[in-house]
């Protein structure tokens, strides 16, 4: 059985006008950490709120541990857990209240799932009595994850838990993930930094409502369907635009350093390499290279 | 039970920790009293008063000391120059001037016609008209001490008294009006924005989705409001009582049972402005504007409501403060037990449970 | 001789016992696009407003497009363009009437702004859409708005905090175009980013780690100083070691 079904879903706002998912069918396993990789707007969030049976569908069907979003709500709202994107716990109150709380209310206490927040909690344990609006945002998220799982929910649902967050709070954070994952617990994270793929087992790559690609990060990226290098000159700005330019070139991308190129049918990378260098770009550099995510994301983008 | 218990210790939390809460909560009520018992008043104390005093006599001299004795006026010294008035009126030394013409004394003594001439300050004409009963009241005093026998046959002077208010504490009448402002603005404004806020928190989104009942949500919400608004109206009364020496004629627990009811009138308000709003700014401003505005005016402690067109008369009967304010009336300051006013008592209990009605089944389970 | 459009001398701000930006230095290029990183927390922000003007320092020294910090907050408010992911444009007005709006503040001729909001709306390809509602585009059709309209006054310097956060890969890319044309026609840029990867797009960086200046120089001379393979890992290795956290 599968944690998470989607069946043809579409959910419009504004009576039809907006569409912010349009005809999404997927299937989440149980156990797996499964990842909604999309920039803002793509429509993880409406997604997310079918999941967690926030939001009615307007076509399709959804189910989470075989219990229905729509007719089986109550079934499914106590064997969650949801995070949702904005950091939702209560500022006024201090960690240890705020964790209080969200166990009461979910009827558990702290004490008794204890083994499964350990890790996370006594992160943030020295900042029982700290009110929860002056934690940093990194602590925030550990506290938001907390309360998540103070029931221990059997499905995990996190909407963007990294956005804000820097780059050291956020390895921490998918740490977290992966140990929680081998706990047993199904999770679906959803991240616009398209880095963060990589950490999941199998992602949905998600645009415009629509979803491009479900499959495992290595698999998407074997599909990419063309040799895709990266080059570099002194003055990147300078060989990007004159790359534009280039009758060779079938797309070109910064990506850091370097520029990704794909190359049209007939043209040779080295050919190229040496046409830039005679028009006096310094230290032109070039290599075939292994596709990321983010190059898949965009090529399928461009596909759409 | 205990998510319920949690939830309500939760929501103290909040009041306590929110010093604009507790501002609203408890310095409002403080304020209005202090507002309306002693700067807004409608007595009229401490007029100042020009004497031109023409005659000079022994009669003039024992009626402006009389005038002088009484605590409404502060009298200038007289003098008997005319143009003193003017001169008064424009830099504010006056409110009021009395002038005895020539021969004052005389003509009283010989029981010929007596005159005296009033002036005011027209621009404020409520208090124009106070100071002219009052100089009235005390010159016909007066006039009745100096000459007993002279009284003719066919003069009546009526003798009035205010009953339910001897004194004419002026306190009075606002008292009950200030209790349905402060309670309306406090129940209402507080629980739609403490509803609202935890829809811009995103923390409505959890609650939501634990399996703690949505209708709880509410009903938790609501609960310390209720306490804590019944504090509110024990504070009000208490100043009421201490401060403003208003007694409190009727029975106390009736009063406290229909204020409850009251009370909760104005948070199933609240409940019903919080689920058409997700912005604890439009929340708080649909809870001022329109709770706060329609109050002060249909109420009828501010503006009579018998002087009013007929449209707003009707209007008035739909304001839950109205009934609310004729009750406490009758209750405390005239003594009058249930059965004078359960007709009122039963049009607002009508009120609450057709609001608290719309506002739980208007309450979303879901988002939007 | 470079004309350096923002100095920077042992910049202080501190709250109570807290020193949020503790003595930083830096001078900042005409024409630069000047990278500013940092965990949360880092002293970021503070630095910035009291850049823009928003906020004075302790102690220490700065200037902007030549103003001083503490005495010419006005004048350097005036030079400096400003955009950032939370605030941007009213939503509930139209693309035109935003530039309007926004050309007005900053004092551009009447005349100018119809010209100008023409040339803009036609080179951003919203020709049909100037008439409709901000709310109504994608986001980073706002962010590339935002950005045009944050150097519509041409400023000296613009200011971004964050401007590509949830951005689509391919809208990201063409916003780091349009940063790289205002920065060629003269316009420096000082940029705060979460992406690494931009990072790399800057012709300088510092990253601030705890409220000091930890490091500062070329994205290529960093990597080769911490031996590292691209940005993510630099500022990983010193971040890692930061004390503090917080906004």
């Amino acid at each position: 059985m599968s944690a998470v079904v989607l069946d043809h879903i579409t959910k419009t706002y504004d009576d039809g006008k907006v569409v912010a998912v349009d005809d999404v069918s997927l299937q989440v396993a149980e156990g797996e950490l499964f990842g909604l990789i999309g920039p803002d707007g793509a429509g993880k969030t409406s997604l997310f709120r079918i999941l967690t049976t926030l939001l009615l569908p307007d076509k399709g069907s959804a189910t989470v541990r075989g219990y229905d979003c729509v007719k089986d709500f109550k079934a499914i709202r106590s064997r969650i857990g949801y995070m949702p994107g904005k950091f939702s716990l209560y500022q006024d109150l201090t960690v240890k209240e705020n964790l209080d709380f969200f166990a009461t209310l979910f009827g558990s206490s702290i004490e008794e799932n204890y083994d499964l927040i350990r890790d996370i909690y006594e992160q943030i344990k020295p900042f029982n009595d700290r009110r929860a609006g002056k934690l940093s945002g990194g602590m925030k998220q550990k506290l938001a994850l907390c309360c998540a799982l103070i029931h221990k929910p059997e499905v995990l649902f996190l909407d963007e838990p990294t956005t804000g967050v820097d780059v050291v709070s956020r390895k921490e954070f998918w740490a977290m993930l992966k140990s929680l994952k081998q706990q047993g617990i199904t999770i679906v994270v959803s991240t616009p930094y398209m880095d963060e793929a990589m950490r999941c087992e199998r992602i949905a790559l998600i645009q415009g409502g629509k979803i491009m690609s479900v499959d495992t990060p290595d698999n998407i990226i074997a599909q990419f369907p063309v040799t895709l290098y990266a080059i570099k000159a002194d003055d990147i700005y300078r060989l990007l635009t004159a790359l534009r330019n280039e009758p060779a070139i079938d797309s070109s991308y910064a990506f850091g350093e370097y520029i990704h190129i794909t190359l049209r049918n007939g043209s040779d990378i080295d050919t190229l390499r040496q046409q830039m260098e005679e028009k006096g770009h310094a230290h032109v550099a070039a290599k075939a290279i292994r596709p990321g995510i983010e190059d898949s994301f965009i090529r399928l983008m461009n596909q759409a | 039970m205990k998510q319920f218990l949690a939830f309500i210790r939760k929501e103290f939390f909040h009041v306590f920790r929110d010093r604009r809460t507790l501002l609203i909560m408890f310095g409002l009520p403080v304020a209005q009293i202090v507002l309306f018992g002693f700067a807004l008043t409608s007595e009229v104390k401490d007029i100042t008063l020009t004497v031109i005093d023409q005659s000079g006599d022994v009669n003039t001299q024992q009626l402006i000391s009389k005038i002088k004795s009484s605590s409404y006026f502060v009298v200038n010294e007289s003098t008997r120059d005319y143009n003193r008035i003017a001169d008064d009126f424009k830099k504010g030394r006056a409110k009021c001037a009395l002038i005895f013409p020539a021969r004052f004394g005389d003509d009283l003594q010989h029981g010929g016609k007596v005159q005296l001439q009033i002036i005011t300050d027209g621009s404020d004409p409520n208090t124009a008209k106070t100071v002219v009963n009052y100089i009235t009241a005390i010159t016909t005093a007066y006039q009745q001490q100096v000459s007993p026998s002279q009284r003719l046959p066919f003069v009546i002077i009526p003798e009035t008294r205010m009953l339910y208010n001897e004194e004419g504490n002026g306190s009075l009448n606002f008292i009950p009006g200030v209790m349905a402002l402060v309670l309306m603005i406090v129940c209402t404004a507080l629980t739609s924005v403490s509803v609202v806020r935890e829809k811009e928190l995103g923390t409505m989104e959890i609650l939501l989705v634990s399996p703690f009942k949505p209708l709880m949500v509410l009903i938790a919400k609501a609960i310390p409001y209720l306490i804590l608004s019944l504090a509110n109206f024990i504070l009000i009364l208490v100043l009421a009582v201490f401060v403003l020496d208003v007694a409190i004629k009727g029975s106390i627990i009736l009063l406290f049972l229909e204020s409850m009811l009251f009370i909760i009138t104005c948070l199933s308000l609240g409940l019903l402005i919080s689920n058409t709003t997700n912005s604890q700014q439009t929340a708080l401003l649909l809870s001022m504007m329109g709770m706060m505005i329609p109050t002060m005016i249909f109420t009828g402690f501010m503006f009579p409501l018998e002087n009013m067109p007929k449209v707003f008369q009707v209007i008035s009967n739909l304001i839950p403060s109205r009934w609310y304010f004729l009750i406490v009336k009758a209750v405390m300051l005239k003594g009058l037990g249930f059965s004078y006013v359960w007709k009122e008592t039963l049009v607002m209990l009508g009120m609450t449970v057709a609001a608290l009605t719309i506002a739980l089944k208007n309450f979303k389970t879901r988002l939007s | 001789m470079e004309e350096k459009v923002i100095v920077c001398r042992e910049l202080t701000k501190r709250f109570g016992d807290f020193y949020a930006v503790n003595k930083i230095s830096f001078d900042v290029n005409k024409g630069e696009i000047f990278g500013f990183l940092g965990a949360n927390g880092a002293g970021k922000t503070t630095a910035m407003r009291i850049l823009c003007g928003l906020s004075h320092p302790t102690s220490g020294e700065a200037t902007v497009a030549g103003f001083n910090v503490y005495k010419q907050t006005e004048a350097i408010k005036k030079n400096i363009g400003y955009m950032s992911q939370k605030f941007s444009l009213y939503e509930n007005l139209t693309i035109l009437e935003n530039i309007e709006f926004f050309g007005g503040v900053y004092g551009v001729p009447a005349a100018e702004i119809k010209e100008r909001s023409d040339n803009l709306v036609r080179k951003l390809g919203l020709t049909a859409e100037a008439k409709k509602l901000v709310g109504a585009l994608p986001l980073g059709w706002k962010q590339k708005l935002a950005f045009s309209v944050a150097i519509f006054h041409q400023p000296r310097i613009v200011f971004l905090d964050e401007p590509t956060g949830g951005v689509d890969p391919v809208t990201r890319r063409q916003f780091w175009d349009m940063i790289y044309e205002a920065a060629a026609s003269g316009i420096t840029i000082f940029v705060t980013t979460h992406y690494m990867d931009e990072a790399e797009y800057c012709n300088r960086i510092t990253i601030m780690v705890d409220g000091k200046v930890e490091a500062l120089d070329s994205p290529a001379n960093l990597k080769a100083r911490f031996d590292a393979d691209n940005m993510d890992e630099v500022f990983y290795r010193l971040a890692r070691g930061a004390k503090r956290s917080g906004d």
